[in-house]
Order: C-alpha cells, then sequence, then structure tokens
C-alpha cells in the first residue's frame, strides 16, 4: 500500500492538491482511502466522501499535538485502510507545527506551500519543507513567472534535495507528476499480524518534557525547571 | 536551440475541436494573439508557458522543434525557454528589489555571470519604461503598476532572455508602450502578444484570433494591413503626447492633431 502524508500551513491547497490525485487516482482504478487530522475542526473527510466516495476517517488531536496524534494513530488507520480494500492512504495533516513533522520512512511526504506567501516562508517553515520528499507550489496563476522562480530558489536554497513540483489546483495542471512520484515510492508492508512494519517517523522529535505542555503556566523562567532558556541566550537551551 | 514552437488546438471549451488544429511559430516571429474579452486569449498563452500537453482544460499540445518539451524545462527553471509577462501590476513578493533580482539572475544563469551587471542593466531597461525611476532598496510590493510591469518586462528580456515572450496585454500597462515595442523588436526571439491594440496587432506577423475558448482563424498581416499599420502608429503618437500633456498638467490644443491626414 502507498502511504501519502500532506502537510502545509493552513490554506495553501492541500485538500485541493489530494482532490485532483484522488480524481486521477480512481481513474486508472487505483483505490483511495483518506484520513484527515486536526485539532478542533475539519469537513475534509466530508468532501471526500461525498464527491469521491471512497473511504474516509477524521481525527481531532484536541488536547495532542496534531503531528503526535499522527504518530498514535497512523499504524490503525494503515490497517483500516487495507481492511477497506484500498491501495493508498492519503493523509491529510492539520498543518500547523514548524518544530516537527509529520512524515515517515516508507511513505511519501508532501509538503504544500503557495506562491502567494513571502519570500521568507521557505526559510520558516522548518522541517515541514526540508524532511518533505516533494514541495507542491499552488498559486501559480496569482503571481508572475518571476516570482514563482524566485520563490522557488527560496525553496532550493533551504531544501535542496526536496523536488519542487507548481500546480494550478484549481484546474489540476501539474498533478500528474506527482502522482508519477506516488507511485514510485515504495510499498507499506504488513506482518502476518496485519500490523504495518517498519515504519519510523522521520527526523527528530522536538526536546521532551516541557513544564509549559504538563500545565505550568507561570510566566519566566525563574518559574520553570527542566529545560529553560533566558531572552539573553539565543541557541542553547539549559537543562537543570 | 529552439527553431520552432508549435500549438496543436485542442477540445476548446465545449469540448468541440478548435477549428485551427496547428500553428507553427518560428524564430522571430511576432504574434498577436486577439479576441475579445473572455475569449481564451489568456488561457492560450497559459499553455504555451506550461508547455502543455493535453493535461490542462483546453487539451492542447505544445511541441518544440516538432517534438515533446523535454521534460528538465519544467524541473530546472534556468532552462525553460519561455519568459511569461502576465497581467499583474503589482507584485507579492516582500523582497527588496535589488535582491529579488540578484537572486533571480543566480537561478537563471546557466553560467556564471556578473550578477550586479545583470540587476544594472535589467532596471536601467525598466526604468526607460516608466515614468518614476525604481529605487533598488523599495520592496517590490511597494512599486507602482507602471514599475511592476516595467520590471516585469525588463526582467524577462535581461534576466531571463529567453528564445520565447509571451506578454498578456503589455497595452494596459502605464508604461512606454512605443518604447517597449522598440527596445523588444531589438532581440530575436519568438514574441507572442495578447493584445486589444491595433497597433501592436498590426505590425505582428500574423494574429490568432480567439472566440469561445478556441483558436478560430489565424490571419496573415496582409499587404494594406501593413499600409494602415503607418496611420495607426501617427495616431498613436498623436493619442501618446496627448496622454503624456494632460499627465504634466499642461493645456492642449486642435495644433496636436498635426500629422494626421
Amino acid at each position: 500500500m502507498k502511504l501519502v502524508i500532506c502537510a502545509g500551513p493552513a490554506t495553501t491547497g492541500k485538500t485541493s492538491v489530494l482532490r485532483h490525485i484522488v480524481q486521477k487516482m480512481m481513474r486508472d482504478g487505483t483505490r483511495a482511502a483518506f484520513l484527515k487530522i486536526d485539532v478542533q475542526y475539519a469537513e475534509e473527510d466530508d468532501i471526500f466522501a461525498r464527491e469521491f466516495g471512497i473511504p474516509v476517517r477524521k481525527v481531532y488531536s484536541g488536547e495532542l499535538c496534531p503531528d503526535h496524534c499522527n504518530v498514535m494513530v497512523l499504524g490503525d488507520a494503515l490497517q483500516w485502510a487495507r481492511k477497506a480494500d484500498c491501495d493508498a492512504l492519503l493523509v491529510e495533516t492539520a498543518g500547523l507545527c514548524l518544530r516537527c513533522s509529520p512524515y515517515v520512512d516508507g511513505g511519501l511526504g508532501i509538503v504544500v506551500l503557495e506562491a502567494t506567501s513571502g519570500m521568507n516562508l521557505p526559510l520558516k517553515v522548518g522541517p515541514m519543507l526540508s524532511l518533505a520528499d516533494v514541495a507542491v507550489v499552488t498559486k501559480i496563476d496569482r503571481v508572475s513567472q518571476a516570482e514563482r522562480e524566485v520563490f522557488r530558489a527560496r525553496i532550493q536554497d533551504v531544501a535542496p534535495a526536496v523536488r519542487i513540483r507548481e500546480v494550478n489546483a484549481l484546474h489540476g495542471i501539474g498533478i500528474d507528476p506527482l502522482l508519477a512520484q506516488i507511485r514510485a515510492s515504495s510499498d507499506v508492508t504488513f506482518d502476518a499480524d496485519g500490523n504495518p512494519e517498519s515504519l519510523l517517523l522521520r527526523g527528530n522529535p522536538p526536546v521532551g518534557t516541557c513544564t509549559i505542555c504538563v500545565g505550568k503556566k507561570e510566566i519566566g523562567w525563574q518559574s520553570h525547571f527542566g529545560v529553560v532558556r533566558p531572552l539573553e541566550n539565543q541557541t542553547f537551551y539549559r537543562g537543570e | 536551440m529552439i527553431e520552432t514552437i508549435s500549438i496543436l488546438g485542442g477540445g476548446g471549451r465545449n469540448a468541440c475541436p478548435e477549428t485551427v488544429r496547428r500553428v507553427d511559430l518560428h524564430m522571430g516571429d511576432v504574434v498577436s494573439v486577439v479576441g475579445p474579452t473572455g475569449s481564451g486569449k489568456t488561457t492560450l498563452i497559459n499553455d504555451i508557458e506550461l508547455l502543455a500537453n493535453d493535461n490542462t482544460p483546453t487539451g492542447r499540445r505544445i511541441l518544440i522543434n516538432g517534438g515533446a518539451a523535454p521534460p528538465e524545462y519544467q524541473d530546472d527553471p534556468a532552462r525553460n525557454p519561455i519568459a511569461l509577462i502576465t497581467q499583474h501590476t503589482t507584485f507579492l513578493s516582500d523582497l527588496p528589489v535589488r535582491e529579488f533580482l540578484q537572486t533571480h539572475t543566480r537561478i537563471r544563469s546557466s553560467v556564471p555571470t556578473d550578477g550586479e551587471l545583470a540587476v544594472e542593466r535589467t532596471l536601467a531597461f525598466a526604468n526607460q519604461l516608466t515614468g518614476e525611476p525604481i529605487a533598488t532598496e523599495s520592496r517590490m510590493t511597494e512599486l507602482s503598476g507602471g514599475q511592476t510591469r516595467a520590471l516585469l518586462i525588463a526582467d524577462a528580456t535581461v534576466i531571463c532572455d529567453t528564445p520565447i515572450v509571451l506578454l498578456d496585454e503589455v497595452e494596459n500597462a502605464g508604461i512606454n508602450r512605443t518604447r517597449a515595442l522598440e527596445l523588444l523588436r531589438k532581440h530575436r526571439k519568438i514574441f507572442i502578444f495578447v493584445t486589444h491594440d491595433p497597433r501592436i496587432a498590426l505590425l505582428s506577423d500574423y494574429r490568432i484570433v480567439m472566440q469561445g475558448g478556441a483558436m478560430t482563424h489565424v490571419l496573415r498581416t496582409d499587404e494594406a494591413e501593413r499600409t494602415l499599420s503607418h496611420a495607426v502608429s501617427r495616431i498613436d503618437g498623436v493619442l501618446a503626447r496627448l496622454r503624456e500633456k494632460i499627465r504634466l498638467g499642461e493645456r492642449v490644443t486642435i495644433a496636436e492633431m498635426e500629422g494626421l491626414a
């Protein structure tokens, strides 16, 4: 089974890109399942169910970071998609975190960025871009060709190994090379018990425990313990 | 080396085949795309720019030297042989002008060139087209409509320096159109103008006529039209001078019409 994990900031066109991918997959007989992970609201699952009649699931991460939620549920989701007799699982993430990334080794990681965002965006989105396999640039008709080329250069500067694909997600232009890339990606395999084999989160997750994460609300590093950092220390956190 | 680019007709808007099945453009051709608003002119040049291969809504195909375009044209912008000057009159890029042009020069040049020189030449070109000189420290987003179009044309000609240039309604740009045509004509390229301007249309070698999303005819500019184009240029010159005087707050008289037969 193919696994595609799609990330990218809100409103860049993740859903539109995936809709065109599903449409083209259906045309050549590939059965896709769709999983949406978001924090508190999402309707993409309904859209995919209504438009394509494919198996869909939605998970609200709630208290948990959505990318962590992805790690928790992905194993079950792959089994679910397999039982539903699908050939591919497409996961659309919340696209929030600029510190970790939802991609796994053994699946294709796609980040969706819009050409209309600032030229510094590629520098800001961190592992969401640098750990992806493909960066899809949407809304290309909204900017000049020169800007498209410079935006592309900014992505290449940050993430030289990432393939860049420009698409017009409104009309589905430029989707075919993405499909070819999904087809060429490695398959997720399952063991005798039906569990997916050897899938690992790509890249290093952020530093473990943090006092804010566990509920301490006081402002100022003096009120915290564990890993702390004052203002005048740009590069290092200090462990206690 | 690109010698020809061919447009193979597709389905048109209602999925009935376009009347024009094939247009071959040769190096040095100046071509206009004409037709009412909404007739599909911009879509046609977008198809060319995307090197459509039956993968856009129109079903058209674009051939280079008679064959399919090599995929590296789209994978590597430095090799893309087409520069498209769109109708955008604002930039969304928030970089300062100089940094933007430097970055574009860096990725567009196949051989290491003097980036500074290309930037200076681009700015000099742009400043000939716009009344208000461009300050290199301003952000791209701060440029006026005229400055934006002037910079786009200069960027395409100097930095991209591609064999094929597509210009979408350059007449709406608030730039010195006569100067732009003069400067562009110095380069041997395939120029495709989407235009409503009789002057640009009549200066072209031929024009592709669009209707309802489809290419319906190709009209070669005949002798009578070539002769007429001189008169059209004179009218255009008169109007340009009138426009300039009014912009500068001057009064105008019937004497401005001198030279019109």
